[in-house]
């Protein structure tokens, strides 16, 4: 049996990894994929922590994360597209006009 | 038990390297295959953790449905590789905090302990069925709204005249 610590630290490495993304990346679909990735981060850390635990609400968790993430992915996307529509650019520093 | 934990660090690996290579790619296309790549080898974890339904649904929805939305936009937009970095140079701060990000939760998961022995967790679709149509049963109402919102709103913003 594989210790829960390891499954923690595939997750935590994950997550940052994802992290990083978001910080590093300028396109906005590759960040929105770095978002992604640091939601599959914390689902590997629910079903982890549902399975040693011998519990099954981490696993409800989950499948409500990915719905979520589903919502997510759907709004997130339409926005790009509009932006892009609108801008012809998908850099994140070019679309800054909310900031001052 | 051998096989279990060759299994266990082989997927772990793939996930990684491919999790990173999400972020090293220049095109945003390769991006999202390794990110496929990455899904898949997280749900071969997951039915190493007797979650079999969320497996399913991992390689369904994620790599099945979110993706395949991902790669039909990232060709609708026909970006080309990824633009010039920016004016403010963050990578040189951002990398460093990221890494210490993982050092930091990975201190906290190796600190935590295991406060019970395993058990034998009733993981199989039934239970979560169950589960999830007793305990459950507002908050998966109220998801079901959730997603009808999520699609009237991508609907009016991907108009073309709003």
């Amino acid at each position: 049996m594989i210790p829960l610590q390891h499954y923690l630290i595939v997750a935590a490495a994950l997550f940052a990894i994802g992290t990083i993304g978001v910080l590093v990346k300028r396109n906005m679909i590759t960040m929105f994929m770095c978002i992604e990735l640091m939601l599959n981060a914390v689902n590997l850390t629910f079903i982890a922590f549902a399975r040693y635990w011998g519990k099954i609400d981490g696993q409800i968790f989950v499948f409500f994360v990915m719905t979520v993430a589903a919502a997510e992915a759907t709004v997130g996307l339409a926005i790009i597209v509009a932006i892009y529509r609108n801008r012809e650019t998908l850099n994140v520093d070019d679309a800054n006009s909310m900031k001052w | 038990m051998m096989l279990a934990s060759f299994l266990f660090y082989f997927f772990a690996a793939t996930a990684l390297l491919s999790g990173l290579n999400v972020v090293l790619q220049k095109k945003t296309v390769n991006s999202a295959l390794s990110l496929i790549v990455c899904l898949c080898a997280l749900s071969m974890l997951y039915i190493q953790l007797d979650a079999t339904f969320i497996a399913v649904i991992q390689i369904i929805i994620y790599a099945g449905a979110i993706m395949v939305l991902f790669l039909f936009v990232i060709m609708l937009l026909s970006t080309q590789s990824e633009s010039l970095p920016r004016a403010l140079n963050v990578n040189y701060v951002a990398i460093p905090l990221g890494i210490l990000l993982a050092i930091v939760i990975g201190q906290a998961a190796l600190s935590y302990k295991t406060a019970t022995a395993e058990m034998a967790a009733p993981s199989d679709i039934s239970a979560v069925g169950t589960e999830l149509f007793s305990n459950y049963l507002l908050p998966f109402e109220a998801t079901s709204i959730l997603i009808l919102v999520a699609v009237l709103g991508a609907v009016i913003l991907a108009k073309k005249n709003p």
